[in-house]
Parts: C-alpha cells; sequence; structure tokens
C-alpha cells in the first residue's frame, strides 16, 4: 500500500515549520517518527497534502535537567529515552515504558511527541505522561501556551492540540528521589498494543505510602488519570485488601471497547489487575530504593 | 492535485555507494530500494509495519524501510543485506551462522533478519538469548521457528568475539 500524493517540507527550525503548517491550514500536518502517521496514511486513513517533516529542526531534539524539571523534546525517539542516563536515574518509569512500546525497529523511529500527540488511546506515554503531570509546551505562530498531560486528551485522536501548533517539548516535574514507580502492560504478543496497562509513581514515608498516582492507558478513548485509586492507598502499606480496592476503583473509571484484544468486561477486569500489580511493584521499588 | 506535486532530490548512501535521485514524496524508502536500485534483498512481508522483512540499517539503527519514505533517509546512509558479505567476497559470521545453524527455511524474512541482527551485534556484542529475543522481536519468520535463528545470531557473536563456534545440534 502506498500512501496519497503530498508535498514534502523539511525545515530547519520551528518557526519556519509553523510557517508552513499556517499557510496550509488543516492542509498540513507535522511528521515525526511516521510509525502512527505512515501506516495511517497507507490505509488512506490520513491524506494531509502537505507534510512538514520535524526530523531537522535541531530544537526540537534532546533531553535535560533545567532546575525542577525534566524537559524532554518533541522528537526525541524512544529508543534514545531508553538509553538515556537521566531517565534512568531520575524517572525510570519512561524507560521502562518505552522499552514496552512496540519493538526495536519502531522505537529506533516513534518519538516521544508522536506518541503524545497523536491522540490514540493505545498509546503507551500518554498515560505515563499524566502519571508524572507532565506539561505540553504547544507552540503556534501566536506564541506558546502550555497544557497539562491531564487536561490534553479529549477523546480518541481528539487533543487540546490545535490546528497550527506544534508540540515542542514534555516538561517534567523531576519525581521525588527515592520514589517508587513502575508501568504493567498486559498485551497478547511482543510489539503490540495494550489490553489494559496501568501506571503508578508513588514516595514511601515511614513504611506508608506518602503520595501516588495512578492512570491507565486504553480502556477509554483517552489516557485515564485514577485519582480516587491514587488516594485510597495514601497512608497505607499497599496491602492485598488496599490494592483491591484500589483497583476497583481504577475499574469503575473505564470505559473499554470490546475488540481483538479481549471483551469489554475482560478488559475491564485486567484493568483492575494491572493496578494491583503496578502498585506492588513501585511500593516495592519505593521501599528497597529500586 | 496529483500532477503538482514535485518530485523531490534524495541523496542517499546505499552499501557505500551515493546516490542521488527524483522521487515523489510518498515513495517508501522499500520501494525506492527495490525499484528504484534494484536491490531486492528487502522484502515486504505485511501491510501493518509488523513483520520486519522491509528492516534495513540507517545511520546505525535499524528501521523497518516499509514506514519510512524515502526522503526521509536523505543524507543518511542506508545498508542492506545486498552489502552484508565481507570485502573478500566471503559470508559475513551472521549469514555463516544462520547456514550453519539451519535458521532459514523459506529464507523470506531473513534478509529482515540478518540486518536486524547486524545492529543488534554493533550495540551488544554479546547478547544474552534474552536480548536476542528482546531485539529480533520486530522480526517475524513464518518457517523456522526462532530457536535456531537465535543460535545462529550466538554463532555469530561467537565468532565475532573469536571464540569457538557451536556446532549445530541436531
Ligand atoms: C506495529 C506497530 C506497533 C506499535 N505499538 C505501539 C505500542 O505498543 N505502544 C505505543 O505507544 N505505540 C505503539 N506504536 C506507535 C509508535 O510508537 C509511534 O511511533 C508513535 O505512536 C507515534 O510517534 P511518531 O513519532 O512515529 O509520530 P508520527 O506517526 O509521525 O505522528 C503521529 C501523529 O502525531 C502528530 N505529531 C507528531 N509529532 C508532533 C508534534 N511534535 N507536534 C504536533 N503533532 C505531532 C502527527 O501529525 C500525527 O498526526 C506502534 C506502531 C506500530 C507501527
Ligand atoms: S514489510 Fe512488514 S514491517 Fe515492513
Ligand atoms: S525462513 Fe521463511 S519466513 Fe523465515
Amino acid at each position: 500500500m502506498i500512501p496519497g500524493p503530498f508535498t514534502y517540507h523539511r525545515p530547519s527550525s520551528v518557526a519556519e515549520a509553523l510557517a508552513v503548517l499556517a499557510a496550509h491550514g488543516d492542509e498540513a500536518r507535522p511528521l515525526a517518527g511516521g510509525h502512527s502517521l505512515i501506516p495511517m496514511m497507507k490505509l488512506r486513513m490520513a491524506t494531509p497534502e502537505h507534510l512538514v517533516d520535524l526530523g531537522a529542526i535541531k530544537e526540537l531534539a534532546g533531553i535535560r535537567a533545567d532546575g525542577a524539571e525534566i524537559v524532554i523534546g518533541a522528537t526525541t525517539t524512544q529508543a534514545e529515552l531508553i538509553k538515556s542516563e537521566l531517565l534512568a536515574a531520575k524517572a525510570p518509569i519512561i524507560r521502562e515504558t518505552a522499552m514496552q512500546i512496540a519493538d526495536p525497529q519502531i522505537r529506533s523511529k516513534g518519538t516521544l511527541g508522536g506518541n503524545v500527540a497523536n491522540g490514540d488511546p493505545g498509546n503507551d506515554m500518554p498515560a505515563v505522561m499524566q502519571c508524572l503531570d507532565a506539561r505540553y509546551v504547544l507552540q503556534s505562530k501566536g506564541g506558546e501556551r502550555i497544557v497539562a498531560a491531564r487536561d490534553f486528551y479529549q477523546g480518541a485522536y481528539f487533543t487540546a492540540l490545535q490546528e497550527g501548533e506544534i508540540l515542542v517539548a514534555v516538561r517534567i516535574p523531576t519525581p521525588a528521589a527515592g520514589h517508587g514507580s513502575a508501568y504493567e502492560k498486559l498485551k497478547r504478543k511482543i510489539g503490540d498494543y495494550a489490553t489494559a496497562a496501568a501506571a503508578v509513581i508513588l514516595t514511601v514515608s515511614g513504611g506508608k505510602v506518602a503520595s501516588a498516582a495512578i492512570t491507565l492507558t486504553n480502556v477509554g478513548s483517552t489516557p485515564l488519570f485514577a485519582e480516587e485509586a491514587g488516594k485510597l492507598v495514601i497512608g497505607t502499606n499497599c496491602d492485598a485488601a488496599t490494592a483491591k480496592k484500589a483497583a476497583e476503583a481504577a475499574m469503575a473509571i473505564t470505559d473499554p471497547a470490546t475488540d481483538g484484544r479481549g471483551t469489554a468486561a475482560y478488559r475491564r477486569a485486567m484493568a483492575g489487575v494491572m493496578t494491583a500489580r503496578a502498585l506492588a511493584k513501585a511500593f516495592a521499588r519505593a521501599k528497597t530504593g529500586a | 492535485m496529483t500532477d503538482t506535486i514535485e518530485q523531490v532530490a534524495v541523496a542517499v548512501t546505499v552499501n557505500g555507494k551515493r546516490v542521488k535521485r527524483f522521487v515523489d514524496p510518498r515513495t517508501l524508502l522499500i520501494h525506492f530500494l527495490r525499484e528504484e536500485m534494484n536491490l531486492t534483498g528487502s522484502h515486504i512481508g505485511c501491510e501493518t509495519s509488523h513483520c520486519g522483512a522491509c528492516t534495513v540499517e540507517m545511520d546505525g539503527l535499524s528501521v523497518k524501510s516499509c514506514t519510512v519514505f524515502a526522503v526521509q533517509a536523505n543524507d543518511t546512509e542506508v545498508n542492506t543485506v545486498e552489502g552484508m558479505a565481507n570485502a573478500d567476497g566471503t559470508l559475513h559470521a551472521l549469514q555463516e551462522g544462520f547456514r550453519q545453524m539451519h535458521g532459514l527455511q523459506c529464507g523470506f524474512c531473513t534478509p529482515g533478519m540478518l540486518m536486524r541482527a547486524k545492529v543488534l551485534l554493533a550495540e551488544n556484542p554479546d547478547p544474552s538469548e534474552d536480548e536476542i529475543r528482546f531485539g529480533i522481536a520486530g522480526n517475524l519468520c513464518r518457517c523456522t521457528g526462532y530457536q535456531n535463528i537465535v543460535k545462529a545470531i550466538q554463532y555469530a557473536a561467537d565468532k565475532l568475539n573469536g571464540r569457538a563456534q557451536k556446532e549445530a545440534a541436531e
């Protein structure tokens, strides 16, 4: 299958890219790693007339610490996330998640920006970014605005990103030293999108959970911030009864579709299982500092 | 609309040779390699970016050339299975390993497997069996199962690391 015809643009700065996007309105689309967009173009589910390749824009690359935040450029690939020593030390959930996305070839092209901007409920990074309480930096010809990952997703393939906007970077508050995290993903086979997945980040003080965030992937039309489930574990030692309660609270906010990955009831139940597993792992890691 | 799309110049180093062509931007790298360059070793095995039969090396990374536009390969170095054998014409350790360890049957997946394994060994010269399996997860084989493919990669790692190669167990 061959995609439909388009005009190819390869700007070398964000300003140039924004000018091309502004000139062509909804006929133009950014191209990052292409591993969501090109398959959609092959199926003619996407037929952009202008593709604005972000690959040559140096300002969009790289991972750095910036005060109390970690800043990840939009075109940073999943392979680069895996290799980053800064992320391995400060926010290991990003590496753990990136390693569960597709396969090595796809990870060498797929970008963090494309993964979070795409709006596909199957993408793994959006829930992880919600768990980390990340902020997305969006630029247009009119200027810059910042949208929290927890406010960004509005429906399947429907986000706060507006025509003419580019996501330039993701800003992540550096998680507390000694925090514990886990991303537990159930999939039918390696390389597959999640049947259900859960992200957990928590801190422990005096043997009890002091703070916790829980989010879910692919069990609704958007990633889900399971706020209630997170609150339920605070002050506990994540015992089985607490994990069960948290899993039930997480399941209650899901609305999965029945598809090739299972029935809605099965996928909802698996969201609970992934939540309990991720909680146990994150708690154990926080206690041992692993 | 179609008629007005401009052809774009693509300059790419393929297997060490600099080539320049004008292409329709929608040309995928796999079609560029197979149809423009007559390098038909890289195969198309699926429509879903899953199978890895089209895997080539692009600036030292493994990519699925069915999901990369040729224009995105502009100014890069692309290596395909045609460029794999040693300069003196003898087989690369991986090619030898696939033969010795019965890592191929129909051979359709083999070029992609070889190209993926080459980058895997460049990234990790002495991978464990688990690391090999994780590293070739994006390459599907319909024929052999993965056991002999894993052994073939271990054979090549041994050879490249200057160790004796194991015999194929039958
Ligand atoms: C076989 C296969 C399996 C996969 N499995 C998984 C999986 O398990 N988990 C997972 O999370 N993903 C999976 N993916 C998707 C993959 O990770 C994609 O690479 C990723 O979702 C999109 O990133 P990209 O850089 O390739 O974006 P592209 O495909 O280039 O773009 C995707 C969309 O985002 C827009 N966009 C991209 N960058 C920006 C930006 N900076 N600003 C504004 N808009 C932008 C594009 O216009 C497009 O609409 C899989 C893909 C394939 C082909
Ligand atoms: S042809 Fe199957 S992944 Fe490229
Ligand atoms: S040998 Fe036939 S597909 Fe692998």
